[in-house]
């Protein structure tokens, strides 16, 4: 579904990412992994084209994507949770789920309350919360919002950019309970985590980015078992 | 005193009058404000432009014998190409004087800089092409003096009501569109969050065009009032209206819609006090001595939210 080929990003003059080749394919859930400062969250905005790769290419079956605005790119079918979860703190729960259907103007105003309705069921405490002001949440359930705000678009793709980053353990899995739900459901997900041990948990197959490169790709399961990776590069003793 | 009580409510429907004029034309310093962070210094001269334009038109009216046209319908059709052709002014000073700076990652002092010059060579623009000289308003013809109401002591001119009426009914309007409606959520998503704003599907550079179009012809109706309501319009006239409605904007807290349209109702009501119970040569000491007086205490204005600041690019 998501292809990257060789992309190179620059900030400025500072190359972020030096060679990005990465696949995710219909239904998976792919993770990302890789430390502080290693181009994780460059690698999601590159995708999105808010961003442009100098060089290389992103494909989403198998049209190329980069140097389209980002407006078109998220109309193709991709949506974000973002790091920091980023909602918009000065509108209600209700209005940061409309926004997420921004691209889904012309769809029935019934879809849209059902799509709500199916969100506030996920997440019974943004049903509760609806008129209240985004920025009055609590962290965890900012997290929630953030995840049904981009639910909303119905994407094919989503990308989550570290979910379980600020959230009490006991929230972390539930987070990850329900990333596992989105996908069975039918939504393709790439997650890119510092939490290694719980994304691999529930994802079919793992990158580890270094530097701005790509250096180790294997299955979940043998990422999780090969001790030396995981010492090396995912921040285990 | 007991005169100066006599005209007191008189001079406050006359602040109000003004206060709302002020408001509308604030919103457009606060709407561009609030998405691009920076200060139109030409919508002043927009707010001229449109009260030109308003004078075209009740011109050539006034020559048509009315064309035959009931006067009620003059004020609208005085209003409607004037916002219409200060909003398609706001947009082409965004796309052609703006906008390829911020693109090219000018600093926020380069469209500020851009906005200035946009402001003298339009300026300029109106005293080549229309002359130096005012141009008067035939707005008895259309307000006759003897249109009054009497409430509370206070003579009210049918001229000040319908002033009172309109900007209200627009800013109104804006606050709907602004709150309701998908355009104007959008609008608030950039503001907030431009980045994520364009993740959700927005396309902020239509957004931003909005939001120079809605704010302009807000600006360009304000001038048609203030035409009407002053009776001399000349292509000066955008400069101290365009310094007290930025001086509204940043009291109520610029940025926010409803501090703009707050901000402008205060500083109409303070001027007509200080009018009514000092020499009025003082007017202006007392609206910017009430401005500093509210920044020492809320530097944000009234209802500025201290908002921690994302990196706008």
């Amino acid at each position: 579904m998501l292809k990257l080929t060789d992309v190179v990003t620059h900030y400025g003059p500072m190359r972020v990412l030096k060679s990005v080749t990465l696949e995710v394919r219909t239904g998976e859930i792919v993770c990302l992994l890789g430390g502080n400062a290693s181009g994780k969250s460059t690698t999601m905005k590159t995708i999105l084209g808010v961003v442009r790769p100098t060089a290389g290419r992103v494909e989403l079956d198998g049209e190329r994507i980069d140097g389209l605005p980002t407006e078109s790119i998220v109309r193709r079918g991709i949506s974000l949770v973002p790091e920091a979860r980023r909602i918009f703190a000065r509108m209600t729960v209700w209005e940061n789920l409309a926004m997420g259907a921004f691209t889904r103007q012309k769809a029935p105003a019934g879809d849209l309350a059902d799509d709500v309705e199916r969100v506030y069921t996920l997440f019974p405490r943004l049903g509760e919360r609806r008129t209240q002001l985004g920025g009055t949440l609590s962290g965890g359930e900012q997290q929630m919002l953030a995840i049904g705000r981009a639910l909303m678009a119905r994407p094919r793709l989503l990308l989550m950019d570290e979910p379980s980053m600020g959230l009490a353990p006991v929230l972390v899995d539930h987070v990850f309970d329900i990333i596992q739900a989105i996908n069975r459901a039918g939504t393709t997900i790439l997650v890119v985590e510092q939490n290694a041990p719980v994304a691999l948990s529930v994802a079919s197959r793992g990158y580890v980015l270094q530097n701005g490169r790509i250096v180790v790709h294997d299955t979940a399961r043998t990422l999780l078992a090969t001790d030396h990776i995981r010492r090396a590069y995912l921040g285990e003793d | 005193m007991a005169d100066v009580l006599a005209i007191l409510p008189q001079q406050l429907v006359f602040g109000l009058a003004l206060g709302t004029v002020y408001g509308l034309v604030a919103l457009g310093y606060t709407m561009v404000y609030g998405i691009l962070f920076m200060i139109n210094f030409a919508h002043g001269e927009i707010f001229m432009i449109g009260a030109y334009v308003g004078w075209w038109v009740l011109a050539g009216l006034l020559q048509a014998q009315m064309g035959g046209l009931h006067p009620a319908w003059v004020l609208p059709l005085m209003l409607l190409p004037a916002m219409l052709f200060a909003g398609a002014l706001g947009v082409g000073l965004e796309r052609f004087a703006y906008r390829p700076l911020y693109l090219r990652g000018a600093t926020r002092l380069g469209p500020l800089i851009s906005a200035i010059g946009a402001s003298i060579f339009l300026q300029n623009a109106v005293m080549l092409t229309q002359g130096a000289r005012m141009k008067v308003y035939m707005t008895s013809l259309l307000f006759p003096r003897g249109w009054r109401v009497q409430i509370a002591g206070a003579s009210i001119s049918a001229l000040v009501i319908v002033m009172i009426v309109v900007a209200g009914l627009m800013m109104w309007g804006l606050h709907l569109l602004v709150q309701r409606t998908p355009l104007g959520r959008s609008i608030r998503a950039v503001a907030e969050d431009r980045e994520m704003a364009a993740i959700m599907g927005v396309n902020v550079r239509r957004v931003v065009a909005a939001t120079f179009f809605l704010g302009s012809a807000l600006g360009g109706a304000g001038g048609v009032l203030v035409g009407l309501y002053y009776t001399q319009i000349d292509f000066f006239m955008g400069y101290s209206a365009g310094l007290k409605a930025f001086t509204a904007a940043v009291l109520g807290g610029i940025g926010n819609i409803r501090g703009a349209m707050l901000g402008g109702l205060i500083l109409g009501l303070v001027e007509s006090l200080a009018v009514t119970f000092m020499n009025p040569a003082y007017k202006d000491v007392v609206a910017f001595a009430l401005l500093i007086l509210v920044l020492v205490f809320r530097p944000t204005g009234l209802l500025g939210e201290h908002v921690a600041e994302r990196e706008k690019v």
